[in-house]
């Protein structure tokens, strides 16, 4: 069974500041929301309140930028890009100053709804000259993001997982490189953040009714490995479902979808995720299954590219216990 | 205090230098922002004169043309801030917010010797860097402002960076009093007095005018200096045109607050043939050639100048 682990971000956040005197710690009044209570109690001369004021924090963070500091911002992701989007631009993204923005609760991994869920901040930030776009799928990927952020020459925006989160990876985010989890010819699987879980519970299934699937995981969405993504397209005969916990629009989805086209790939493409529609409050299982975004709406779109039925049904998804994937098995261990 | 005075002029020489500056280039160009030079024109004197401890340039004389944004692939981007000298830690930092003044910022730039005034004629043509709108690579710029509101925060984040780093140099905002309108501006004063910001000031040039015209037609805003004031500032309220209640405010203690400077100002000061005109003077264009002849000889005789001999012009 995999394991799970609690509130990663709190120590990896910690230990990175602490290695790096120029990395401050900012905050929205989000604190221990994001999980940084420990660090501001602990360390109150590296943390820096700047209240419910998200539009003010950010050209703050610029000018802490030109003052050589590497700030990391604190929020839910819907607040560091919606309200305060005209100081991304103009005191972050256009200078490149080494701002890191910690967009916490993605999608529709939160039940506050509309207000609280950043459903295009992939879209929204993968248009912005200069950014660079991480998000974090598992446990192993939250404990190394601060890391990876803080390597960018320039402003990026990640997607963080709070809370207990399942450990499936045993490598850290290596930036700009995809994980290959299988390596499969039939169908290519791309997911991203917690959609990567569903898909590792929907090949378990595939397997059995021998269906052969090629999976990749994406914590760099920008800059994105384009050879390597074509290169696992021609790998395989019958298409590309891609599910991402984002709207269909402007995400991972259309991202596969520019770089086939401009390729003349010539295969066929399913985009899951949300379609056109805002999302409302809910548990995270409710959403991603009245949403389809979960593990069932992966087979339904999987089985459209098959052209038949596998047979799988949803409770053999439910009975399906998801285990870690180790390096033996990822393509760049090969 | 400036270690780098190439002119002798005074305070008063280099604001008048200004209004001619800028009204020869708005008679040249067929306009401009005229109202900008008359309300402004003492206080940018003021900062660059004496107020601010500024470097030698480390930018030529001359702008270069436009290089470029900052990009990955663009290694040699530099800011225009090198025309106020380097951003090492003794020096102040000047951030001008409303980056409309821009005409006004680089007539003071030429006026205290940090800029050739050939780079005025480089203004808002296409290819160079002396940008209508003052941009980041701008002549005496070093953050993008264009977007008002932001300039007082960016200043408040460099200066509790700069504190930090324990740099004496102290960071000033140029702001303009229509930014009051903006609620990011009253983020940024809570901020900078709740974090007890005080290597920051702001000089605020408050002529009751805005793109749309009076301020009180527009958007009341009410009583700022009181409002500047319980957000955790010190204010001072004084005469824009008058150098000596502007050193006077600059010495205002400010320990553990940002210091806030309202410079009440008029927008025709020096060129009174602009009163016709109001309300709407943020950006002066002339209706008719027989009132750009009449506005030439008008206020050219008011600044003490011979017309600009537009004749010769070929515009």
């Amino acid at each position: 069974m995999v394991e799970m682990v609690n509130r990663p971000y709190a120590a990896a956040f910690e230990k990175h500041a602490l290695a790096n005197p120029d990395v401050l710690c900012l905050s929205a009044d989000l604190t221990s929301s994001c999980e940084i209570d420990g660090f501001r109690d602990r360390h109150p001369d590296r943390f820096v309140s700047l209240g419910m004021a998200e539009q003010n924090m950010m050209s703050f963070a610029g000018g802490l930028g030109l003052a050589g500091y590497r700030p990391f911002l604190h929020s839910f992701g819907v607040f560091l890009y919606r309200r305060p989007y005209d100081q991304l631009i103009a005191s972050v993204a256009y200078p490149r100053r080494k701002v890191r923005l910690m967009g916490f609760l993605p999608g529709i991994t939160t039940p506050g709804g509309m207000t609280h869920q950043a459903i295009e901040d992939i879209a929204v930030m993968r248009s912005i000259p200069n950014m660079t776009v991480l998000e974090t799928g598992d446990a192993t990927e939250v404990e190394s993001i601060c890391e990876a952020a803080d390597s960018i020459d320039g402003p990026v925006y990640c997607r963080v997982l709070r809370g207990s989160i399942p450990r499936l990876f045993d490598t850290p985010i290596e930036v700009g490189r995809m994980r290959e989890l299988a390596g499969g010819s039939d169908i290519l699987v791309v997911t991203s953040g917690v959609a990567t879980e569903e898909a590792l519970r929907c090949r378990v299934a595939l397997e059995g009714a021998g269906v052969s699937i090629r999976h990749l995981h994406i914590h760099t969405i920008k800059p994105f490995d384009r050879e390597a993504f074509l290169d696992h397209v021609s790998a395989v005969s019958k298409g590309v479902v891609v599910l991402e916990n984002h709207v269909i629009d402007g995400g991972v989805g259309s991202l596969a979808a520019e770089i086939m086209a401009e390729a003349g790939a010539g295969k066929p493409l399913v985009r899951l995720g949300l379609r056109d529609t805002f999302a409302h409050g809910g548990s995270r299982p409710y959403l991603m299954k009245h949403y389809g975004l979960d593990a069932t709406a992966l087979l339904a779109g999987i089985e459209r590219l098959l052209g038949t039925s596998t047979g799988i049904r949803e409770d053999d998804l439910a009975a399906i216990r998801v285990e870690a994937v180790h390096s033996g098995v990822k393509a760049e261990a090969l | 205090m400036d270690s780098h005075r190439e002119n002798a002029k005074t305070t008063a020489e280099v604001a008048e230098g200004i209004r001619k500056r800028v009204f020869v280039h708005a008679m040249r160009n067929n306009g401009g922002y005229l109202s900008q030079a008359c309300s402004a024109a003492e206080q940018l004197a003021f900062l660059y004169n004496e107020a601010l401890t500024l470097g030698a340039p480390t930018l030529p004389p001359v702008p270069p043309p436009f290089s470029g944004v900052p990009s990955a692939d663009n290694p040699d981007y530099v800011t225009g801030a090198g025309y106020n000298g380097p951003a090492t830690p003794e020096y102040d930092r000047l951030f001008i917010a409303p980056a409309h003044y821009a005409l006004v910022a680089y007539a003071a730039l030429i006026e205290v010797g940090r800029m050739d005034e050939a780079g005025l004629e480089m203004f808002n043509k296409d290819g160079s860097s002396v940008e209508m709108i003052g941009a980041e690579h701008s002549p005496g710029m070093e953050v993008h402002n264009g977007t008002l509101g932001i300039g007082l925060s960016t200043g408040a984040g460099l200066a509790f960076g700069r504190r930090r780093r324990g740099e004496p140099g102290e960071v000033c905002v140029f702001m303009s009093d229509g930014e009051v309108q903006e609620g990011q501006t009253w983020e940024a004063v809570q901020a900078a007095a709740h974090h007890r910001i005080d290597n920051l000031w702001a000089l605020m040039d408050v002529n009751d005018q805005q793109c749309d015209g009076a301020m009180s037609s527009v958007m009341e805003v009410g009583d700022i200096a009181a409002k500047f004031r319980d957000f955790g500032a010190v204010c001072q309220e004084i005469d824009a045109h008058d150098l000596d209640a502007l050193r006077e405010a600059k010495a205002t203690p400010h320990e553990g607050r940002p210091l806030i400077i309202l410079a009440r100002s008029s927008p025709t000061q020096g060129m009174s043939f602009l009163r016709r005109r109001f309300p709407r003077l943020h950006y002066v264009r002339f209706k008719s050639p027989e009132e750009r002849d009449e506005m030439n000889a008008s206020i050219a005789a008011e600044l003490g100048i011979d017309p600009v001999d537009l004749a010769s012009e070929t515009h």
